[in-house]
């Protein structure tokens, strides 16, 4: 025992903050499990769960660009479109092949991801050269084009497999693509996936957001990731070093195009209908905000931002009409309060470590 | 640094509280008359016992209906469509408070949540209601949500009526989701039917939003049943919710191509930025709407004079001569301060759906959701509720309701028939 915790304290302090954000998932998952086993949790929260798993991904993704690459992506929902798209074409489509619920979402999930991840390499190489505001614009747009292209998206599945059709004109229905009168519609155009069986549970949200964890925490530690973070400390020094800004730039963005599909995927099939609307500028400035909110480079902080911001509006019901409004009082507040030098000395000298530990995490 | 802060912090409360006064003094007519009607169902809320006391009297013989049922409503009471979610919700607990008024054996709690027109937030709204004991859906308002919602009720077992989604999304493989409005299918042929059968030498335009369900649907089924027809569409414009600002290109292209006909399957925001646009390059076709061009005379800041001859697809007229359609109309205006457009007369149809519905069921105040359901799902083809949306309205056991389309004209700032 002795050891173990000499062993602990031995450990690099941002080793602890690592091992302590994936405890306290693991600690929530089990908490919230047991809580849904004995019937403690109302369904309003029960089905609040997979999207915050959704968030919390995306949450933690953005982090690795805004907060580890420090570049400002704006187009963040795109990436989630792409991979919750693609995420419903595959589970709807293998419904029959693949029987089992959650192999076929795990499939849904990687094949989600590695679209995303097509999407960030063609949306990463040209934009990457461009710096701060520039990238913001491009990466704004790039959101707008996907939520466009699906809506021009016709696809439908029969016996003989997937029917695809681009109705760039507006003249097209899915009565068009040419399918058996057995085959099944999975997106339709602007009318969006319908009767999307939904797969989507709880445990898989969590299993996602552990997976994003040790990926994106250890890139962060890794030799690559502290190029990354000397890019966007001081890219000129960084170059005159020998660091090869294209390939890491694109290492993190595009890990995290392929994260923000897979929260994609699971958060398609958490619903039957689903619309490219859904994936605008908004959803992406929401995920900004929780980033921002939970601190630039702290995942733990983006996790807590994500789950807590996500609930607040729907606790805040009860306001009725001004729900929106005591969001945003409450958002103000929060970013004051931390921001308040008196409070975080005290919070100092309360837990001694904290600031270093929130610096380095 | 501190007190800077403190003079931020000031700042912020400030801008917040004139915001909140704000909203408070904007919208008289909206906001505060919103809240009202909540009062009474508040309390309801307050005096359980009451409704306990009549769960007691559900041991009576099954046949006669019984007992407080809690309604659940959802729509967009905040956001861009809350013109929709706000009159389904406020027709709704009109005719909920007319039937408490009635001191029959059955009484309803109304409770309404937002849901912002967005699935996600719909799905969390559901679950809310759920919560609080909803027995029976109003709702959704919106198509989209209700697309998601209503699986979810299908797969819970909740019986829910829409006011308002008209896709066959919405209702298909559901057997337990109903609607008052016509579906989607239904505008677009009846609107092309009129228009063969009134105007057969017309030149269509259409102008259309192509990543809304809702308007794309319609205009399907309007171009096809148009060909059927043989109805010249010349000219198809297509926006987005992010182009809805401008129409000058598509208007041109209407123009040019000598639309004198522009049928407009969309929400009254954009039509009413197509009027004036329109009336500025001095193009004076005749418009031709759906439903969703209901509300454009009660938008704020709209110079109703552009509307004048645009003519529409609606089941409710607010100047129809019949006494219940008169009453209807003065209760909304009086607690509401405007006139109730067809999104209202749908909410207030679907409470008295549910009400015929569950008087032909014998339901009782103790029954579960589930049996509520079952029971509602088996009379529902049986019944015929006369509405202000239509007499005799009649379901189908999928869902869709049979009812006749009517088309009105807007002369001097009011829904007439056409002559």
């Amino acid at each position: 025992m002795k050891k173990l915790i000499g062993k602990i304290k031995g450990l690099k302090k941002t080793t602890k903050v690592d091992f302590a954000t994936y405890g306290g998932v693991i600690l929530a998952f089990l908490i919230v499990s047991a809580l849904g086993r004995f019937g403690f949790l109302n369904r309003s929260i029960s089905g609040m769960l997979v999207p915050i798993c959704a968030y919390i991904v995306m949450a933690v993704s953005l982090n690795l660009v805004v907060g580890i690459l420090g570049e400002l992506s704006l187009g963040h929902a795109g990436f989630m479109s792409v991979g919750a798209f693609t995420g419903v074409i595959v589970a709807q489509s293998l419904q029959a092949s693949v029987p089992s619920a959650p192999l076929r979402l795990a499939l849904a999930i990687v094949v989600g991801a590695m679209f995303a991840a097509v999407a960030g390499v063609i949306v990463g190489i040209p934009v990457l050269r461009l710096r701060g505001d520039y990238l913001a614009i491009v990466t704004l747009a790039f959101g707008e084009i996907i939520k466009e292209l699906i809506n021009c998206l016709l696809v439908g599945y029969d016996s003989k497999g997937l029917h695809i059709a681009f109705n760039l004109d507006g003249s097209l229905t899915i009565n068009d693509i040419g399918m058996a009168p057995d085959g099944m519609a999975i997106i339709k155009g602007a009318q969006g996936a319908t009767g999307t069986a939904t797969i989507a549970s709880f445990t898989a949200g969590f299993i996602l957001i552990m997976l994003t964890l040790v990926i994106v925490l250890n890139l962060v530690r890794s030799r690559a990731g502290r190029a990354i973070m000397a890019l966007r400390d001081n890219r000129i020094a960084a170059e005159s070093v020998g660091v090869n800004v294209t390939k890491y730039k694109l290492m993190a963005f595009v890990t995290s195009a392929a994260l923000a599909g897979a929260a994609g995927a699971l958060y398609g099939l958490n619903y039957s209908g689903l619309t490219a609307s859904k994936f605008g500028f908004d959803t992406s400035i929401l995920v900004l905000v929780y980033v921002v909110l939970g601190g630039l480079g702290n995942m733990w902080g983006s996790i807590i931002a994500a789950t807590v911001l996500y609930i607040l509006p729907e606790a805040l019901r009860e306001f009725r009409d001004y729900r929106m409004l005591v969001y945003a009082i409450v958002l103000i507040l929060v970013m004051l309060a931390t921001n308040n030098d008196q409070l975080k000395g005290l919070l100092g000298r309360i837990i001694p470590k904290r600031k270093g530990a929130a610096d380095n995490g | 640094m501190k007190k800077k802060n403190l003079a931020a912090l000031l700042m912020a409360g400030a801008m917040c509280f004139s915001l909140l006064a704000g909203c408070s003094g904007g919208s008289e007519t909206g906001g505060t008359g919103t809240q009202d009607p909540e009062e009474p169902s508040q309390g309801a809320e307050a005096t359980q016992p009451a409704g306990d006391d009549q769960n007691g009297q559900g041991n009576e013989p099954a046949g006669t209906a019984s007992g407080t049922f809690k309604l659940g409503g959802i729509g967009p009471l905040t956001g861009e469509n809350a013109i929709y979610g706000n009159a389904a919700m406020n027709g709704a607990q009109i005719a909920v408070d007319e039937i408490n008024a009635l001191g029959g054996a059955i009484t309803f709690e109304f409770e309404k949540q937002d849901d912002e027109s967005d699935p996600e937030k719909a799905l969390n709204a559901y679950n809310t209601l759920l919560d609080h004991g909803m027995q029976v859906l109003v709702g959704t308002v919106t198509t989209g949500p209700c697309i998601t919602v209503s699986d979810q009720a299908f797969q819970d077992r909740v019986f829910a009526m829409t006011p308002s989604a008209s896709s066959t999304d919405v209702i298909s493989g559901k057997d337990n989701m109903f609607q008052v409005c016509f579906t989607d299918p239904n505008q677009g042929v009846g609107a092309a039917d009129y228009i063969s059968a009134n105007m057969p030498d017309a030149k269509v335009a259409i102008i259309y939003r192509n990543d809304d369900a809702y308007s794309q649907g319609i205009r399907d089924t309007f171009v096809s049943e148009a060909k059927a027809k043989g109805l010249e569409v010349v000219d198809e414009g297509t926006f987005t919710k992010d182009t809805q600002t401008d129409f000058s290109v598509q208007l041109t292209s209407a123009q040019n191509k000598g639309a004198d006909l522009i049928f407009l399957p969309i929400y009254y925001q954009p039509a009413s930025v197509i009027l004036a646009q329109a009336k500025a390059m001095d193009y004076n076709p005749t418009y031709f709407g759906v439903d969703g061009m209901d509300g454009i005379l009660t938008m704020e800041g709209f110079d109703t004079s552009l509307a004048e001859g645009v003519m529409l697809l609606t089941p409710f007229s607010a100047d129809a001569e019949d006494e219940r359609t008169q009453n209807f109309v003065k209760t909304y205006s009086d607690l509401y301060g405007e006139t109730p457009n067809q999104f209202a007369a749908d909410g207030y149809d679907v409470v008295y759906a549910i009400y015929e519905a569950l008087n032909a069921a014998g339901c009782t105040g103790g029954m579960s959701a589930e049996e509520i359901c079952e029971a509602l799902i088996a009379v529902m083809p049986t019944i015929s509720v006369d509405g202000l949306t239509g007499q005799g309205m009649t379901w189908q056991s999928t869902g869709e309701v049979s009812k006749a389309p009517m088309a009105v004209v807007i002369e001097n700032g009011v829904y007439v028939l056409p002559n």
